[in-house]
């Protein structure tokens, strides 16, 4: 009886500590090594920089370029997008801008963030910011809930007085996410993640033949499988407690076991 | 009959040196990348004003120079780079000589850079600034070949060669030729320079930087030949039709085309049951439009039921707006069951002041890719399992009932059963 209460106390210990460190959201990998950063930006989708969440990429380009990164984000993560542009010395009022796209080149919507901003004359830098929608695993078709993919980030002046335009500016991107866990795990999953190109790609490695691809973005580990989610660990302590609950409810009606007057011997 | 053996080992011997042959060099070039090799012109403007004395106290012509020194050491191997000049050698007033005064200075091909480089030095600023023509020139040079085209032009001025608008020369290239963008460079430019240059770069989805400095003058350039160098699919061109059942039916891959200003464009795609459909769309405005626009992709069945959609609109400065869909067709348990089409149509809605020319159509980008279907979602969350306290509770709370439930039960059986 002893040891069950123990195991029970134990078992409940585990589930009030493991649910919610589970649950408990990390920022990914951060403040990796910038060595292999990229330090230039593509100018259209189909030539957009590949770029790994957690990675400073740089670039300098023109004012009036529009700048394109990719990076890779997967179920369950929430991206969050951030650019310094770097501008000249000298300049009239400029407005930037970030726009996110997702592998089906659909813009994302920002939940919060500075997306857009108006640097006035004389501003140094301006910085933005765009924190996507959580990524699901799965959607309606119908729908345009961001999926585990590639995302595009295009950075660009959207206006600009027109004495402004060609001049030098240094750009900075940054992708990190938030893991938002179990919580945002839905049922169903992509047979592919949404890279654009993906079906060439299969096609050519069974070919035996390499070229470029649209995109051969891929998360550090790998895609996810979508089967795994603290879901399964709430489920099961969940349904543990639920036996202790139930032999608890029982006993209770039972008495603290023999009766005390009945003699030892009997 | 040894002889005849002999003859046949002969034969046999000869037939596998030659299917050597032919499948080894395959076999190797697929080990290397695929890629076809970029080819890089660099146009120079070598006009009269190039003399002008104001790139960090020396002339234009001398910053340009070094340039070309630089970039020619750092190209990398696998670019084919050629430089054009243009008004270099004709110093006279006739205005129509002028205007046809482009050469190639150095033809585009693998790249010697002390030829390259003895070439660049003998440029002396001259004439006239035929832009136009010597576009012309240039992407006849770039001809042949699938990879990507760039052409990177150099200018202190102004296209002093009406009534051809470089511009639309540009726009012309760019809609001929496919992975053609222009790249421009001003050198100290003025308002009418700095415009021409970059309707010129907008026309081709290419790129304006306007340079003041040397260094800013290397490092540009070094940087799109270095950026030509960079592997990029190279799209294949389509022509969509005005209705489904005379679309192009296309398979996974990346696709141009041309679409004018609210003309629909189809296209069609097999599909498997259990396969899925996903197709993106991007519509560049390569001319000046109005701020307001949008771009609709449509799947639609044979007999006109729409699937799916995707739509996109947008205000503002844009290079490109863009939509995709996707579409999973469920599977099938009948084993007969054949590939369906699926249309895709592409419209857009950008408008242009009157004077817009409106062919060639605006550049459209598809990409399509068929892939295995997914399967079907029956629950919200995941394999229906459930999460947090409330869970927990409510777990708790049902088990402890039929906990005391059971408990109530079997005492309530043991009584009846000590009374009988």
């Amino acid at each position: 009886m002893r040891i069950t209460r123990v195991l029970g106390a134990a078992l409940l210990a585990l589930g009030l500590a493991a649910g919610p460190a589970a649950a408990d959201s990390t920022p990914s990998p951060s403040a990796s090594d910038d060595g292999g950063a990229p330090t230039r930006a593509g100018t259209s989708f189909r030539t957009a920089t590949e770029v790994e969440q957690g990675q400073r990429a740089t670039a300098s380009g023109s004012t009036g370029d529009y700048l394109y990164w990719s990076f890779p984000a997967d179920a369950e993560q929430r991206p969050t997008v951030r650019a310094t542009v770097k501008l000249p010395e000298t300049h009239g009022t400029q407005t930037w801008q970030i726009d996110v796209y997702d592998g089906l080149r659909r813009r994302q919507s920002c939940q919060y963030g500075a997306a857009t901003r108006t640097a006035g004359q004389g501003t140094s830098s301006v910085e933005l910011a765009c924190v996507l929608r959580t990524v699901r695993a799965w959607s309606e078709p119908w729908a345009n809930d961001p999926l585990p993919g590639t995302y595009y980030v295009r950075l660009t002046v959207v206006d600009l007085t027109a004495s402004d335009l060609g001049q030098p500016v240094s750009t900075e991107v940054r992708v990190d996410s938030k893991d938002i866990g179990g919580a945002a795990a839905v049922d169903g999953s992509l047979s592919t993640p949404l890279v654009p190109g993906i079906a060439v790609k299969s096609e050519a490695e069974e070919d035996g033949s390499k070229s470029a691809v649209l995109s051969s973005i891929e998360p550090d580990d790998g895609w996810s499988s979508g089967w795994w989610s603290d879901r399964w660990v709430w489920t099961a302590i969940g349904g543990v407690l639920a036996a202790l609950a139930g032999i608890g409810g029982y006993a209770l009606t039972r008495g603290s076991g023999r009766p005390s007057r009945m003699p030892p011997s009997a | 009959m040894i002889r005849r053996q002999r003859l046949a080992a002969g034969v046999c011997a000869l037939l596998a040196a030659l299917t050597a042959g032919l499948a080894f060099p395959a076999g190797a070039a697929a080990d290397e990348t695929e890629q076809a090799a970029p080819k890089v012109e660099l146009v120079l403007d070598v006009s009269g004003s190039m003399r002008t004395r104001d790139i960090d106290g020396g002339t234009r012509m001398a910053a340009a120079k070094q340039a070309f020194n630089e970039v020619l050491d750092a190209t990398p191997e696998e670019v084919e780079l050629g430089i054009r000049t243009l008004g270099a050698n004709y110093h006279g007033d006739d205005r129509r000589t002028g205007c046809k005064d482009t050469a190639q200075l150095y033809p585009v091909g693998p790249l010697d850079r002390t030829d390259a480089k003895t070439a660049v030095a003998t440029l002396s600023p001259t004439g006239w600034t035929p832009i136009g023509p010597a576009l012309l020139k240039a992407a006849n040079d770039l001809n042949g070949g699938d990879g990507a085209r760039r052409i990177v032009l150099i200018s202190d001025g102004e296209d002093t060669c009406q009534p051809l608008d470089p511009c639309e020369v540009a726009r012309e290239i760019a809609a001929k030729g496919i992975g053609l963008t222009i790249d421009t460079l001003g050198l100290v430019p003025d308002a009418k320079t700095r415009d021409q240059l970059s309707c010129i770069a907008d026309a081709t989805g290419g790129t304006y930087t306007s340079v003041r400095h040397k260094e800013e003058l290397s490092d540009r350039v070094g940087d799109l030949v270095d950026r030509a160098a960079d592997p990029v699919v190279t799209p294949v061109a389509t022509e969509g039709a005005a209705e489904c059942a005379k679309a192009p039916a296309l398979k996974s891959g990346l696709y141009t085309d041309r679409e004018e200003f609210g003309q629909p464009r189809w296209y069609k795609v097999d599909l498997d049951p259990g396969q899925e459909l996903r197709a993106s769309v991007s519509v560049a405005d390569d001319r000046a439009v109005h701020p307001d626009y949008g771009v609709l992709l449509r799947a639609v069945t044979l007999h006109g039921r729409e699937i799916v959609r995707g739509e996109a609109a947008g205000d503002g400065r844009t290079d490109v707006i863009s939509t995709g869909l996707r579409y999973p067709r469920p599977r099938s348990d009948d084993e007969d069951a054949t590939a369906e089409t699926v249309c895709l149509q592409v419209t857009n809605s950008f408008s242009a002041a009157a004077g817009v020319k409106t062919s060639p159509g605006l550049p459209l980008e598809l990409t399509v890719d068929v892939v295995d279907g997914p399967s079907h979602a029956a629950d919200v969350a995941a394999f229906g399992l459930g999460r947090g306290w409330w869970l927990l509770g409510a777990l708790v709370l049902a088990g402890f009932i039929a906990g005391l439930l059971w408990g109530w039960l079997s005492r309530w059986r043991v009584a009846v059963w000590r009374t009988n």
